[in-house]
């Protein structure tokens, strides 16, 4: 039996011991001791989160694939177990061998949400593994970061001795190959890293001076060793078909956020909505075949005895063989035990029919992303959803038995006016309107439900809007009380259902998502003062964090409430990550001038991607 | 066909509570290609229900659950199909068929055996005569603890529920306790019994509590004929 770091008197006082224990199936095993390399994999949150990530599934696999490496997991202790481990001095272990993290060769560490930095510091801490990238050695792992946040790592980039920027199944390859032979000919941490720098799409903070203006912003960011190039190229995977799939994923004992097969149909989108750093990043859409997914389907469910299949991707309906591939998933195994449960689609009389088909309609309801309350601010954002899209939609679906409605907005977005934040009421009165126009009173199985729910919008790295000015914590909440009173105006208001998101975390994911290297003290400060789990509302505690600013001198409106001028140099330029900085240039301007840009598949924008030889860019050209 | 599995639960996964248990085999069913029966309706569960939830930290070599399904292989096809998916630590031991009027493993538990231990690494924290203490103690004629109940406090006395105490190895009290619906005593009311009259801290960490066997009785008013849940049903040969 597999021996475990923690003794029986801590598993039987901590909430959820099986977080700490592994074992799971489909876990892998090997021995350490026959290994070149081993690799921590870490998801800096509570194990139930991390475990759901495809990500890290996908480069487990990948990893657990090579011979000479034994990729492990990591993932942050709960607030319980945290104390105990700092009482105790308990290093940080990995999930499988249950051993130190610290002896690991790599920890590698991903970055899905800005909330998570403090949780970053805390897997340092409780590692015993320095924080700052300067501080260590040989003795301790090669601290790497990947994930949608190293779209801007500035602000984390001390903690980081290397990041990795784009699709991690590219060039990691290389990097284990270079690390085997650094170690090999005896060859120091330094010497080791600045061989890293070389290769595509690894940036080394430590290897890059950033120089700043008077008023603060940056004036030059430069590299100071000779093996770091100046600008880092974000690496994609180029065929989505045939790339790194993991068959075997591991299979949870408790129950994880996503507790289910999951399917990446494709990668990126095709709308290009301006505020989605997604729909940006991932371009150009890179398809799996239809004929791969099915056959994933039936091996995945054998090897994890799921009872639930999902597809993902941003944007499902715009996969080109949609249809197919759910029909076959309910042909193949809707009412055989597997639950089938549908990404939201585009509503129209295919998703409603086979949304008939996996669930029981009284019991779920329909969901619209509008993002915006009225024409006028949609085409600001090119949300290319008309207010007909969304009547008619919810007309049929009323007619097929639905009775509740979910509507998504956004709040805070540039150019939005008092008209546009009502608009959100008004839009969700006329859905409930076409509820009543369209069910006869003796078929209504009671009222209509129709919940508006609005997030703070962050600008993002990478997006038209990166420019773009963002709401004070007060702005974000006045507009809130504008739709809510206008909610409450409303003739069926009894239908109608209005939440709103927190405002002072949205203000620091802002600071955290386009801060620079300066932010980084506040980060730690603000951990060294006990933030920890910023994501979770219950953990979150906003004085910390203002403490830390006033501490560190800085202003957290530098980085929110400013409007960025069009020649400023973003802390984040030196990555390129495929999209031209005209074209975003462009689509801020039409943003503001209310000017739609077509999808990909209608009309290319000329983005800039089609550098890179692939996907939606070159479909329908005999690509040689 | 009713199907009645007995399994064992050691080592780590002792800290996996029981609902995840039960979402574990449902797993283990579609991995195995079991050819389980479903309910109907939008989402269809198993036909499976468990003779007992076992505690956290427990440990078990006789661990029930019934299921039903459509066809089988023979007992021993299928101990291998399920032990080849199941995790290190749970393990089928038996797999029999019941009679399609049989009684579902729930319903028929009334006793439960126990050995309690003290772990290795935790015997510096307790007395070495503690086995015989304890094996004494559960010998007593009066074993009060005070229930808490909805209707508020009353004092129940557990001796009479404590079918057979003995030592098999020094090291180790053994217990067959009255256990299921009508009255369930677990060893740790008897260990938290014993160190409150000795008004000592109960840690329920330095204990190893080890489930053996569950088992229905055939005379429930008279003296007791204790059958172990297995006995219910027929190994599967092939044919
Ligand atoms: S280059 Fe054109 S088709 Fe390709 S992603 Fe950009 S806009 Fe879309």
């Amino acid at each position: 039996m597999r021996k475990l770091a923690l003794s029986d008197e801590i598993l039987l006082n901590v909430q959820q011991p099986a977080r700490y224990i592994g074992g799971e199936v489909n876990s892998v095993m090997k021995d350490p001791e026959k290994v070149d390399i081993r690799f921590a994999m870490c998801f800096p949150d509570v194990y139930e989160i991390g475990m759901s990530h495809l990500g890290i599934q996908i480069l487990y696999d990948m990893f657990n694939r090579r011979d000479d490496v034994y990729c492990e997991r990591v993932y942050s202790p709960w607030t319980d177990l945290d104390q105990i481990m700092r009482e105790r001095k308990i290093p940080l272990f990995s999930i499988e061998t249950q051993m130190p993290v610290r002896n690991f060769d790599f920890l590698g560490i991903t970055l899905q949400y800005e909330m998570c930095y403090t949780n970053i510091l805390q897997i340092l801490d409780l590692s015993c593994i320095p924080l700052h990238s300067e501080e260590r050695t040989w003795e301790d792992p090669i601290v790497i970061g990947g994930g949608p946040c190293t779209y801007n790592p500035e602000p984390i980039a001390p903690f980081f001795d290397l990041f990795y920027i784009g699709e991690g199944e590219v060039v990691y390859d290389e990097l284990l190959d270079r690390y085997k032979e650094a170690k090999k000919q005896g060859k120091s941490r330094q010497e080791f890293l600045e061989a890293a720098a070389e290769i595509p799409g690894i940036y080394v903070p430590a290897f890059y001076d950033v120089n700043y203006k008077e008023d603060g912003t940056i004036a030059s960011m430069v590299p100071v060793n000779s093996h770091a190039p100046a600008v880092i190229a974000r690496q994609l995977v180029g065929d989505m078909t045939g790339a790194c799939y993991p068959e075997r994923p591991v299979v949870p004992f408790i129950r994880a956020t996503q507790d289910r097969v999951v399917l990446e149909i494709m990668r990126g989108c095709i709308r290009g909505c301006r505020f989605c750093q997604a729909g940006m990043v991932y371009r150009p859409v890179r398809e799996r075949s239809a004929d791969e997914l099915k056959r994933l389907a039936y091996a995945m469910l054998k090897n994890t005895g799921h009872e639930e299949i999902s597809l993902s991707s941003l944007s499902s309906s715009d996969y080109t063989h949609l249809e197919e591939i759910v029909n076959f998933l309910i042909d193949e195994f809707d009412g055989k035990g597997v639950n089938v449960s549908l990404p939201s689609l585009r509503i129209d009389a295919f998703s409603l029919d086979v949304m008939s088909k996996v669930q029981d309609v009284k019991k779920s309801s329909l969901t619209f992303a509008p993002e915006a309350g009225s024409q006028r601010l949609r085409n600001v954002v090119n949300k290319g959803l008309t207010e007909e899209d969304i009547l008619s939609g919810s007309a049929e679906a009323f007619r097929g038995g639905w009775n509740r409605v979910k509507l998504y907005f956004m709040l805070g977005l540039p150019t939005e006016t008092v008209q546009d934040m009502e608009g959100i009421a008004e839009l969700s009165e006329k859905v409930a309107e076409v509820y009543y126009d369209t069910v006869p009173k003796e078929e209504r199985h009671g009222k209509v439900q129709v919940t508006a729910s609005t997030s703070f919008f962050v600008p993002k790295p990478f997006t038209p809007f990166q420019w773009a000015r963002m709401c004070t914590k007060e702005e974000f909440l006045e507009r809130a009380a504008i739709v809510n009173r206008k909610m409450k105006e409303m003739l069926n208001k009894k239908s109608l259902r209005y939440n709103w998101h927190e405002a002072d975390v949205t203000v620091l994911e802002g600071v955290l998502a386009r801060g620079d290297r300066r932010v980084s003290a506040v980060i730690e400060e603000a951990y060294r003062n006990g933030a920890l789990y910023d994501a979770w509302s219950e953990h979150f505690d906003n004085n910390i964090w203002m403490n830390a600013f006033e501490t560190c001198g800085v202003n957290p409106d530098f980085y929110t409430v400013r409007e960025r001028g069009l020649n400023e140099i973003f802390p984040w330029d030196f990555i390129d990550s495929g999209i031209s900085k005209e074209f975003l240039k462009r689509e801020w301007e039409n943003a503001v001038n209310e000017v739609v840009t077509p999808n990909c598949r209608a009309r290319c924008s000329g983005c800039g991607v089609r550098k890179y030889g692939s996907g939606v860019c070159f479909e329908g050209e005999d690509r040689q | 066909m009713k199907i009645r599995i007995k399994f064992s639960k050691q080592g780590p996964v002792r800290f996996i509570g029981h609902l995840d248990v039960m979402r574990y085999f449902q797993k283990v069913m579609r991995r195995a290609g079991v050819d389980i029966r479903y309910s109907e309706g939008f989402s269809p569960h198993q036909i499976m229900s468990f003779a007992s939830p076992l505690s956290v930290g427990l440990t078990s070599n006789g661990e029930y659950m019934d299921i039903e399904v459509n066809s089988t292989g023979s007992s021993a096809e299928m101990i291998k199909k399920i032990n080849d998916t199941n995790v290190e630590g749970i393990k089928v031991l038996s797999y029999r068929l019941l009679l399609d009027t049989a009684k579902n493993a729930m319903s028929q538990v009334a006793a439960a055996d126990y050995c309690v231990r003290v772990k290795d690494e935790y015997s510096s924290e307790i007395s070495p005569d503690f086995p015989q203490n304890f094996f004494n103690f559960c010998k007593n004629e009066k074993i009060e603890i005070i229930k808490t109940t909805k209707k508020g406090e009353r004092t129940v006395n557990l001796s009479p529920f404590i079918y057979e105490v003995k030592m098999p190895e020094p090291d180790t009290v053994f217990l067959k306790l009255s256990s299921g619906s009508t009255v369930n005593v677990k060893p740790e009311q008897l260990l938290t019994a014993f160190f409150s009259e000795k008004q000592i801290e109960y840690r329920p960490y330095v204990f190893q509590v080890e489930r053996e066997e569950l088992y229905a009785d055939e005379d429930p008013e008279g003296q007791h004929r204790f059958v172990p849940l297995k006995e219910y049903g027929q190994d599967i040969t092939d044919n």
